[in-house]
């Protein structure tokens, strides 16, 4: 049986169901939410715990966020991860998603890995590049948006999903893999799970402990940058009817006026 | 000018509907040049040049369908440092964005996705993007490299221009690194006659309230009327009563359409983030507190079943006039 190294990558993000706002300087308002950990995220940990159960193995969560993430990673641990790097650092905070993939390539890296899995988007930046942006930087192949995931032997299979339909995708291992919503279903923490979460270990690592120049991330640095915004105005209510019996009429008589039909 | 490179969307050498839409974003920055991954390009010529194509570079190469991603990124790096074009503008598609995302670490510039506009600036390129399902605003521009920016499809109305669309070939040949994930198969979907939902200009979306698979049924026909694609809320998708990759939300594709029928759809925040920019929305609910009504520019408070046949017959009346 092998020994898989899986690092899966954990993001805290503010609960969807709540309204998010920006600060002055066009970041997320994170200090004023609580937080949860990326949807697809968990199934990422899942995925990992279900290879690490078949193949044999150790999972290890790496989140980079402010001390408050350590909330996800001890939610993590308690499904039953083996470990969690917590890379925190001042430095980081306004970081776009070039200077996020170099660091967390970079805590890949020092954490050794076989296959990292992430969540194919988080709920907040929905970029959904980082990923491909870690396989890039590792120099590992890319077996991305995976809807079902297959490791024999030292090749990895994935069905890629795309809006055509699904491709299957080969590589060999080491890899970056990232998994779509319903791949599986993410187990809940148990009671003795939550319990021997609280004794398993989490390496806390700074910029310095990773030999990332702090130049090279935050917001001050970012590649990117907001010019301004704009909270959208609400969309005001329009016109709304009781169905009296003629409801789909009058639904015609509006698109008709609007020339959908 | 400066030159703006776009990379083609294509199959077939039939060119996908968001590369004209690049391309007319692209001639506000500068001069569009296509780029070409793969067979076609000479069938897809003439409409690259409708749109205002100045050049062509195609480089035709089995690696592009070949393995994953990789190649493309490579292949723009390649055309980037050749050029050095003002920006590089890729389809905000999954894929897209996941080029974009390797090419930003190559070229060690900046990225930005789900752009809803483009358009030029002082300092280059200023996207516009809808963050938080369209609740923000957000205008942003690229600091560091060559602007490299996902435009969401739909997004942007192609407008034509007249281009020589010259095609110039282009050598290449994929590194060994980018071939590590290879492609052994393809499966496509069972799409019927529907456009795709995230280009089609109508979408039809059954939520909770079509209460089974068979219930969905009538989103379906509504759809059809309407020559709509259909689109799902995630309590339909969770229950299995119509496929995933057709959730509308948070979670699942987010559209913009000229117009969005939520049907039977209470409209929760997660929803919303995936509809609400539509430029109309109009709903059926039941229940009239339902939070879909406050963004609706039409509603109907009533039974779904009744209302939307009656609707289906309303439009095949008119169809008939």
């Amino acid at each position: 049986m092998l020994s898989l190294n899986i690092v899966v990558c954990v993001k805290q993000v503010p609960d969807t169901a709540v309204e998010r706002t920006l600060t002055s300087a066009g970041t997320l308002d994170r200090a004023s939410l609580d937080g949860l950990i990326n949807e697809l995220d968990e199934y990422a940990i899942e995925e990992g715990l279900k290879i690490a159960e078949a193949q044999g193995g150790e999972v290890t969560i790496l989140s980079m966020g402010p001390g408050k993430a350590s909330e996800s990673i001890r939610k993590a641990l308690s499904m039953g991860a083996d470990k969690a790097v917590h890379v925190s650092d001042e430095a980081l905070a306004g970081s776009d998603a070039l200077a996020t993939s170099l660091v967390l390539a970079a805590a890949v890296r020092s954490a050794g890995f076989d296959l990292v899995i992430c969540g194919s988007e988080s709920t907040d930046a929905r970029t959904g590049v980082v990923p491909a942006m870690l396989a890039e930087r590792l120099g590992v192949p890319q077996l991305t948006l995976a809807s079902k995931v297959e490791i024999s032997g030292t090749d990895v299979t994935v069905r890629r999903v795309s809006d055509e339909g699904y491709e299957v995708v080969t590589g060999s291992l080491p890899a970056v893999v990232s998994v779509v919503e319903k791949i599986n279903e993410p187990r809940y923490p148990s009671f003795k799970g939550i319990m021997a979460a609280k004794k398993k270990p989490v390496r806390v690592l700074s910029l310095a402990d990773l030999a990332v120049d702090p130049g090279a991330v935050g917001l001050a640095s970012a590649a990117t940058g907001v010019a301004d915004f704009a909270v959208r105005p609400a969309r005001a209510a329009g016109e709304i009817v009781t169905d009296e019996g003629d409801g789909g009429v009058q639904a015609a008589a509006f698109l008709a006026g609007r020339k959908f039909i | 000018m400066a030159e703006v490179l776009v990379l083609a969307e294509h199959s077939g050498g039939e060119v996908k509907k968001v590369t004209a839409e690049l391309l007319t974003a692209a001639r506000r920055l500068g001069e569009p040049s296509v780029v070409w991954a793969g067979p076609g390009a000479a069938e897809g010529r003439a409409r690259l040049a409708e749109f205002g194509a100045v050049t062509v570079y195609v480089a035709d190469s089995p690696d592009f369908a070949g393995f994953v991603v990789a190649p493309k990124a490579e292949l723009l790096a390649q055309l980037v440092a050749e050029k050095s074009p003002a920006a590089v503008l890729v389809a905000g598609t999954t894929e897209g964005k996941e080029i974009a995302g390797r090419l930003a670490v190559k070229t060690n510039s900046g990225v930005l996705t789900d752009a809803v506009d483009v358009t030029a600036g002082p300092d280059g390129p200023v996207a516009e993007q809808a963050n938080f399902g369209g609740a923000i605003t957000v205008r942003s521009t690229v600091r560091a490299g060559t602007p490299v920016i996902a435009v969401r499809p739909n997004a942007v109305s192609a407008e034509a221009a007249e281009g020589a669309a010259e095609l110039v070939s282009v050598g290449f040949a994929a590194s060994d690194a980018a071939k590590g994930a290879r492609v052994t198969e393809r499966v496509a979907a069972e799409k019927g006659a529907r456009p795709d939902l995230t280009e089609a200009q109508i979408v039809v979306s059954g939520g909770r309230g079509t209460g089974s698979a068979d219930g969905f049924k009538v989103i379906e026909e509504l759809a059809d009327a309407l020559g709509a694609a259909v689109g799902a809320s995630r309590a339909v998708t969770d229950a299995g009563w119509y496929p995933h990759q057709f959730q509308v939300g948070q979670t699942g594709k987010t559209v913009s359409p000229q117009l969005y029928a939520a049907i039977g759809i209470s409209g929760a925040i997660q929803h919303r983030a995936g509809m609400q920019t539509s430029k109309t929305i109009i709903a059926v609910n039941k229940d009239p507190e339902a939070p879909i009504f406050e963004i609706a520019d039409f509603g109907v408070v009533g039974d779904l079943f009744k209302v939307v046949p009656q609707l289906e017959d309303e439009i095949a009346k008119r169809k008939q006039l």
